[in-house]
């Protein structure tokens, strides 16, 4: 079943035309994604040809929609054309927005995430400056590596796309049902939270990885959210132990305030829930080998 | 981006906020003139990026010119808290002061909104207001859609129980707070007090301002902004090349591929120097996807030009980035490296997983370098990058 995304997902490409979007448009489709357009109101109309498949250009997301019954959209926008293009996906009230990029404002990923509470939270958003999800062997929305692992039963959330892939390959004979790359901005739409929850109601899943990293207190939260409501084994990770305060490492959101946002406060609390927190990703992966046996 | 006072007020005066003259200067002798504009008093104020320097003898009143230049000259090479005074704000003189106030705008991560705070109880740290009496300090969801109008504003206003004397000139200096933080894409805007005047004016006297440097692009003035001689030569070198580094202060060199990883790889060389004569990762740094020869060759000599630095652990995990491709880059940095007649002296352990991964490693044996060593676990790279690094201290 999956979180999110399956076989049966109708996936367009905000971007596709651009040199990203053209180079992971074709990687999706290499994965088994069914891509049913590309938006580009300047070339809509036209087609673009991947390695002899077809995928058409719309002008909008609301004509791709109403042309194809996409029901997922992949963003590939530069930053200064990302808050139009996700209002232009809100609009549309297309259910799930992928923004992949990297390097949008604040204030136009709080405006974005705004907009879309006020119309009701139709669109589902994933990211920004995340490597988007998978559910290997059914469908891939994002720039995630499809061949790094198999269909299995470990559900994995992460604020981090290299310490997704990470983890997928040190899990890979046992597969993973989904994998969700959040993102490392300040300002995310689906949270850690929220794949927690599918995937405490996916049959499919048995055990949870969650990565985490320095910044906000969205694991801490998580802690707490898993503590009252998940009954599935969770194991986590959490990256920057060594990172000194007020410096952003990498991610935007990377960054620990003062007393706040450090690994330790965030692996003492998922470890107050109850959940197994490794030392390093391989550790991680061995404590969820344990849990399952495996 | 944090800025200096003196430009968190150029901002607050450019979108309105009301603020007292001021003009910032490098040298003594400058306090007199900037003095003699203001009508011959000032107020000689040390600009450093933290509190309290009040407190440390950085702010000093001056009656006349000369005694300008002499508090000047005290304030200018004084350290505040490991902060070297290279400027001061000459400032307009407040008028007699009423009462302090707190107001401010910024990012609420957890709730994924701004939070307009704001307090009667000004002039003081704002965290110990917000610990020992947290009632004193309203806080104010604002949507990032509708913004702060004067309807907003009198709501923050009325939430923080200002008085009714002052009720509408706070709310008017919160409206073009607002228009600061937006049109600057601020991350935080604070004022520090906000002053009321015995003559009823409300003025902002001390800010802060933090900056989104992801909003450069549509704000082509703040590149101004940075603090260039503050910087890390090392950082500074690297920003120059566009790579994400951050020097930290261990001996272990780090590169790899994702932020996450990064400082994953952080933590576990620190673990492991555990081990190892407490040896500590001696910086962050991410080249990113598609790493070509010329990234790596950059990263490495950042790495290689830091004194700290005893070995390097190189550890990158090929997700669409090809382990050979790397491999490639590796190779080809350290013979650019050692062509421009750099001496390539520190031992490097490599980790390649993932994507090509067998090639890349083959890759590297046939290139045989004698400092270079393949280690294929995170955590046994990890380890021997730790050993090397000891054993050179």
């Amino acid at each position: 079943m999956a979180i999110f995304l399956t076989k049966d997902s109708k996936v367009i490409v905000q971007g596709m035309t651009g040199a990203t979007g053209m180079k992971h448009t074709k990687l999706m489709l290499a994965d088994g994604t069914n891509i049913v357009g590309g938006v580009n109101p300047r070339k809509a109309g036209t087609t673009v040809d991947f390695d002899g498949t077809e995928v058409p250009v719309f002008g909008s997301v609301a004509e791709a929609m109403e042309k194809t019954g996409a029901n997922v959209s992949v963003l590939f926008v530069p930053p200064a054309f990302s808050k139009a293009a996700v209002v232009e996906a809100i609009d549309a009230e297309i259910p799930l927005a992928v923004v992949i990029t990297e390097g949008i404002a604040v204030h136009d990923s709080a405006a974005f995430w705004a907009y879309a509470g006020a119309k009701g939270n139709k669109t589902r958003i994933i990211g920004p400056n995340c490597p988007g999800l998978i559910t290997p062997g059914q469908s891939n929305a994002g720039i995630i590596p499809g061949d790094i692992t198999k269909p299995g039963r470990i559900g994995l959330v992460s604020k981090s796309g290299t310490l997704t892939y990470q983890m997928m390959y040190e899990l890979r004979d046992i597969g993973f049902s989904s994998a969700v790359g959040i993102g490392g901005d300040p300002v995310i739409g689906t949270t850690h939270i929220d794949a927690l929850a599918a995937f405490e109601a996916d049959p499919e899943t048995d055990l949870i990885v969650m990565i985490g990293e320095i910044g906000g207190d969205a694991e801490e939260r998580a802690a707490d959210f898993i503590a009252k409501n998940v009954t599935k084994p969770v194991v986590g990770y959490v990256a920057g132990f060594t990172a000194p305060e007020g410096k952003t490492m990498g991610h935007a959101g990377a960054i620990v305030s003062g007393s706040s946002g450090t690994a330790q406060a965030k692996k003492e609390a998922l470890e107050a829930a109850g959940v197994k927190v490794g030392k390093t990703p391989t550790e991680t992966a061995k404590l969820a080998r344990e849990i399952l046996g495996a | 981006m944090d800025l200096f006072e003196y430009q968190a007020r150029d901002l607050f005066a450019k979108h309105g906020v009301p603020v007292l003259a001021g003009e910032v200067i490098d040298t003594p002798e400058a306090a007199r003139e900037a003095t003699e504009k203001l009508g011959g008093k000032s107020v000689v104020k040390a600009q450093v990026k933290v509190g309290g320097r009040g407190k440390a003898g950085g702010v000093k009143l001056a009656a006349d010119p000369d005694e300008a230049v002499a508090r000047a000259t005290d304030i200018l090479g004084m350290d505040i808290k490991g902060h070297t005074v290279h400027k001061v704000m000459i400032a307009e003189l407040s008028p007699e002061i009423e009462a302090e106030y707190y107001v401010s705008y910024l990012l609420d991560r957890t709730n994924r909104t701004f939070l307009a705070m704001a307090s009667v109880q000004g002039g003081m740290d704002i965290e110990e207001v917000a610990e020992k009496t947290p009632e004193a300090l309203a806080k104010v969801p604002v949507n990032a859609v509708d913004g702060v109008d004067i309807v907003k504003a009198r709501e923050i206003v009325a939430q923080a129980k200002f008085p009714a004397d002052v009720a509408e000139g706070v709310a008017e200096a919160l409206v073009t707070l607002w228009d600061t933080f937006v049109a600057e894409d601020a991350l935080l805007v604070e004022v520090n007090p906000l002053v009321k005047t015995k003559d009823g004016r409300i003025l902002a006297l001390d800010g802060k301002v933090s900056l989104d440097e992801n909003a450069d692009f549509r704000q082509p003035g703040h590149e101004a902004l940075e603090d260039k001689a503050a910087a890390n030569p090392l950082e500074a070198a690297a920003k120059a090349k566009n790579l994400n580094y951050v020097k930290l202060d261990g001996e272990v060199g780090i590169i790899g591929n994702g932020a996450g990883l990064v400082m994953s790889t952080l933590d576990v060389v620190a673990y492991a120097g555990e081990n190892h004569g407490n040896v500590k990762p001696a910086n962050f740094l991410d080249i990113g996807g598609g790493a070509s020869a010329e990234v790596m060759a950059n990263g490495l000599e950042i790495i290689l030009g830091d004194p700290d630095v005893k070995s390097v652990f190189v550890n990158v995990f090929g997700g669409i980035t090809a382990c050979d491709e790397v491999a490639n880059g590796i190779v080809q940095a350290l013979a650019l490296l050692e062509s421009k007649g750099e001496k390539v002296e520190k031992p490097l352990v490599v980790r390649l997983d993932g994507n090509n991964a067998e090639l890349g490693r083959k890759i590297l044996s046939d290139a045989n370098h004698p400092l270079v060593q393949r280690v294929d676990t995170m955590d046994g790279a990890a380890d021997k990058a730790a050993e090397l690094a000891a054993a050179a201290k």
